[in-house]
């Protein structure tokens, strides 16, 4: 290498440490700048040789710096690190990682989602004297070095999508998937197929996806993130970082700032350190398996020694998946168990495992992905029950479980068919007996004699109804009502403007209106005991894991408080409430996000209480109903905690569906964000009351990433049904009715009742 | 005959629309603390969604509604002495000065200088072959029309039907749809000038266009 490309190379090193450390300019910094600046001006008078040895001598000296410098690393800098244009990105993984690539989802600009890369890869491996070729199928998030069509990474949906299409081929060739995360969060946009619903879709495609998956993680945005990265393996980069929101957002969330201001850099380094983004703590904490050392401040395209060991890892966290599950493999196990305590040296490549797996096997993958990720979290919620408690009610499990074994697999299924052959008789019979009656019968006799109906029926059947007897009132119409009933004042109905609505008196609105304008039938966001007590009759019904409690699992600095004033305001322990209730005679397992307690946020206990319900309802073959008041999204102060819930919970109602249950998600007020891009916008059934808004990001975060203006009303309830995210808008007063009729005509094979 | 230079001169006159802000029920008036003199803005934002300066509250039953102002303009007088007081229905609050944009002077000319052939029904409307052509070769003005004259076609629900013009005789001074656009009931389709003023009119747009002073 000539002079100039090596004072060029430097160069580039310290302008790329500059920018990694911001305006956070410490001693050694100015010393790399003051050591190339003396070199530069003393180099046109010295000799070659002597140029070469100084360079040498300043090349070290950036080494050992570089090194220093890597130790100060705060959580800030490795964002930095992740989102800088020099960060070697997927297309220099293909390059560098895998022997052999055909890219299948697109070319540069030519792509649906050019943040979104799909290529055919192939590891050639030599095997004794053989020479293996082992194809894998690459899913990743594209940066680009700066290109701007790729959005930063940001997936759209149909970005989303596509990946989804590609993990659909990979399970039909039975290859294994390797998801590469490299986006600061998706692109949130509401167009079909919806960047909230198309993470949903992926999240309960990949919890039983028949194939290995194994994912590496260097910036893992929130939901972006996970749209891709539910794996049996999780491998996260040293200098990567893995959070529930990027560092701005969860400031300008603590700061209270409105959309277009922004957040002080020192507020952003704090938010950045308190949600633990760092791989040290993703991995300390159980959320990745895995952590591979990066060069000294972050690995560029050209450390091809970091790349050797890349390759070396994914090979290794893919046998090691394969091996888990599959039949022959004992010493191979051994090797590879061993070599997970050993430092990387390169021999396990010679490890060899056959990546296409047998139905057995799969079922085995699928299994052992959902314990691992129930097992995830676990730690994050607060339990205070005794050990006694605890005990029982795992006893109280195992009794349940056995009992409807019994019942609905051993006693159910004999009785089903006993209950088949019976109607198949009795239809059998109606035909001979028709046909043995005919020759007996008039002309006319094809049909069944017509039955008199009882005087009343006809009275009720054929008579006008009588105001007078006021038929539609009832003395208890409601059994809770508001307590803003109580007030004496007039509400404005928001379309007065409009369709010419008159004011409405408060104690008719909240109480005998149930909250709906009677000139336009707007609805009024209502308080989640409306429909607990008046449609999901929750006074009788029987609530469980009442006891699970939100925490503050980071020890995120002021949560505390907020979650003990949200526990005082609300008298919960948590925005989700489980219970089992009855509804027109049909039982059925409910949970309830409460948008009223930390505006409904989802962490560690939501997350745990809506799974154990799923459970329940899967145990005891009940429909499984998710009743949304309210949810802002994932608990951004819970970190990974919360951010994990989304594949945990859509793991679980994916068994629950799977295992012929039927999951209704109703949604009444505000729904954004995590829950509703996975184990909400998972349910093939999803419907919502009038006053809904269902969405991914809020409107001001959309004018904020895309730029674009937000109309309003962009995510009403109406408009989420016209994008084809919902599948149906409910009359608040005709609630009861409509969920009856759709736990009569919707659900799977085993619930008993139908 | 329409006196065109008469109107213009009226406008000038009095180059502003009083708007007087009214009670729009009964209620308690509290005002925002503006003073005359002071410049408010109409309602803004791409989809019509920012409400203008909050002018008053008017408070009824417990229950306080914002009135704002619905175009922009200068306060002109405020009835302070009803403040804190029960008004009844369409009692005058407020009188704001607005001044006429450009747009709104040529507007409120061609109004009245212009005959408007508006849509009969929301439908897609297009020029005949013809007189599609004569526009594209020889410019809007060169078409004449006159009653009962083949104009238009309707495109609606794979239907296509012509429409007749009906009004009185002159040239096609603005075209007011697009073609494909999808053209409401009683939209205006094209605005008729009578032949005679037709350089009248055009100079009186020229005029307006460079002369009149944009408020601020």
């Amino acid at each position: 290498m000539d002079t100039e490309k090596r004072v060029a190379a430097l160069r580039d090193r310290l302008t790329y440490v500059r920018d990694i450390f911001g305006d956070r300019e410490n001693d050694t910094i100015r010393m790399l700048r003051s050591k190339l600046a003396e070199f530069l001006e003393a180099e046109p008078s010295l000799p070659r040789e002597e140029q070469w040895a100084r360079l040498s001598q300043l090349e070290e000296l950036f080494d050992l710096l570089e090194h220093r410098l890597d130790a100060e690393l705060s959580p800030m800098d490795r964002v930095r690190i992740v989102r800088h244009p020099q960060r070697f990105c997927l297309k220099d993984v293909l390059e560098n990682v895998y022997d052999n690539y055909s890219e299948i989802g697109g070319q540069g600009e030519h792509s649906i989602d050019p943040a979104m890369l799909i290529a055919r890869a192939t590891f050639l491996r030599r095997v004794g004297r053989k020479v293996i070729d082992q194809p894998v199928m690459v899913i990743g998030h594209e940066k680009g070095h700066g290109e701007e069509f790729r959005n930063g990474g940001s997936a759209k949906p149909w970005g989303n999508a596509k990946a989804l299409q590609a993990m659909r081929v990979a399970e039909t060739e039975n290859i294994p998937i390797h998801a590469w995360v490299f986006t600061p969060g998706a692109y949130p946009l509401e167009d079909y197929p919806g960047a909230a619903q198309q993470i949903a879709r992926n999240l309960y495609e990949m919890a039983g996806l028949r194939v290995p998956v194994v994912a590496v993680i260097s910036e893992g945005g929130s939901g972006g993130a996970e749209a891709i990265a539910l794996a049996d393996k999780r491998l996260m980069l040293s200098h990567g970082y893995y959070s529930v929101i990027s560092p701005e957002g969860a400031a300008a969330i603590e700061g209270g700032l409105r959309p277009g201001q922004r957040a002080g850099a020192e507020l952003v380094a704090q938010c950045a350190s308190q949600l633990k983004i760092t791989a040290r703590d993703n991995a300390s904490m159980g959320f990745v398996d895995r952590v591979i050392q990066e060069p000294p401040l972050g690995a560029r395209p050209d450390h091809a020694e970091f790349f050797r060991r890349l390759r070396r890892e994914l090979i290794h966290a893919t046998n090691e998946v394969v091996s888990q599950v599959s039949g022959m493999k004992f010493v191979r196990a051994l090797a590879l168990r061993r070599r997970a305590d050993e430092a990387s040296d390169g021999r396990e490549e010679s490890v060899y495992m056959r990546w296409d797996m047998g139905s057995r096997a799969k079922d085995r993958l699928v299994w052992r992905r959902a314990v691992r990720f129930r097992q995830m979290s676990r730690w994050a919620y607060r339990d205070p029950r005794s050990s006694v408690r605890r005990a029982y009610a795992a006893l109280q499990d195992i009794v349940w479980a056995g009992l409807t074994l019994f019942r609905h697999d051993f006693l159910g299924r004999r009785k089903r068919r006993v209950m088949e052959v019976m109607e198949d008789i009795a239809a059998e019979a109606h035909v001979l007996k028709r046909r043995l009656l005919r020759p007996f019968r008039g002309s006319g006799g094809d049909g069944e004699e017509l039955t008199e109906a009882a005087p009343e029926v006809r009275e009720m059947l054929t008579c006008l109804s009588r105001p007078g007897e006021d038929a539609c009132r009832s003395e208890t119409l409601w059994d809770w009502v508001s307590p803003r009933s109580r007030e004496d004042r007039t509400v404005t109905c928001p379309n007065a403007r409009t369709h010419g609505c008159p004011d409405l008196w408060a104690p008719d609105l909240f109480d005998e209106f149930a909250g709906v304008c009677s000139t336009c039938g707007h609805h009024f966001p209502m308080e989640h005991q409306w429909v607990l007590h008046n449609i999901l009759d929750f006074k009788s019904a029987y609530e469980f894991n009442a006891e699970l409690e939100a925490a503050n699992p980071l020890g995120y600095e002021g949560l505390d408080l907020k979650l003990a004033q949200a526990r005082k305001a609300t008298r919960l322990k948590s925005s989700c409430i489980t219970f089992e209730t009855t509804l027109e005679g049909l039982n059925l397992v409910v949970a309830a996000l409460v948008g009223s307690f930390r505006g409904g946020s989802v962490g560690a206990a939501e997350g745990e209480k809506f799974i154990r319900a799923a459970e329940r309802a899967r145990r005891m073959h009940l429909p499984f109903l998710a009743y949304v008041h309210g949810t802002a999204g994932i608990r951004i102060q819970e970190g990974v905690a919360g951010v994990i819930q989304m594949p945990r919970c859509t793991i679980a109602v994916r068994r629950y569906i799977e295992a012929g249950g039927l999951y209704l998600v109703l949604y009444d007020t505000n729904s954004y964000a995590g829950p509703v891009a996975s184990f909400l916008g998972c349910s093939p059934y999803q419907f919502s009351v009038r006053s809904a808004n269902v969405g991914f990001a809020g409107p001001g975060v959309i004018a904020e990433t895309t730029g674009m203006p937000v109309p309003p009303h962009y995510h009403s309830c109406w408009k989420a049904l016209s994008r084809g995210h919902i599948q149906g808008i409910w009359d608040r007063r005709d609630l009861r009715k409509n969920l009856h009729r759709a736990l009569l005509t919707m659900g799977g094979r085993n619930l008993y009742y139908r | 005959m329409l006196d065109i230079k008469q109107l213009l001169d009226d406008i000038k006159a009095s180059p502003y629309e009083v708007i007087e802000i009214k009670s729009p029920h009964t209620g308690v008036v509290e005002f925002a603390g503006l003073k005359p003199g002071d410049k408010v803005t109409g309602v803004s934002g791409a989809f019509k969604e920012k409400p203008g300066t909050l002018l008053a509250h008017l408070t009824r039953e417990r229950n306080r509604k914002p009135i704002n102002a619905p175009e922009r303009g200068e306060v002109m007088e405020v009835r302070a002495e009803l403040e804190g007081k029960f008004v009844e229905a369409g009692t005058t609050l407020l009188a704001l000065r607005h001044y006429l944009s450009k747009k709104e002077v040529i507007e409120l000319i061609l109004k009245k200088a212009l005959h408007l052939f508006v849509a009969p029904e929301r439908a897609k409307y297009y020029f005949i072959p013809e007189v599609d052509q004569k526009l594209k070769v020889s410019g809007k003005r060169s078409v004449k029309v006159r009653e009962g004259m083949d104009l238009l076609i309707v495109s609606r629900m794979k239907r296509e039907t012509p429409l007749p013009y009906s009004g009185p005789e002159g040239l096609i001074y603005a075209v007011y749809f697009h073609r494909g656009d999808n053209v409401d009931a009683g939209q205006p389709l094209i605005g008729i000038c009578p032949e005679d003023q037709l350089t009248l009119i055009q100079d009186m747009v020229t005029k307006v266009q460079s002369d009149w002073d944009e408020p601020e």
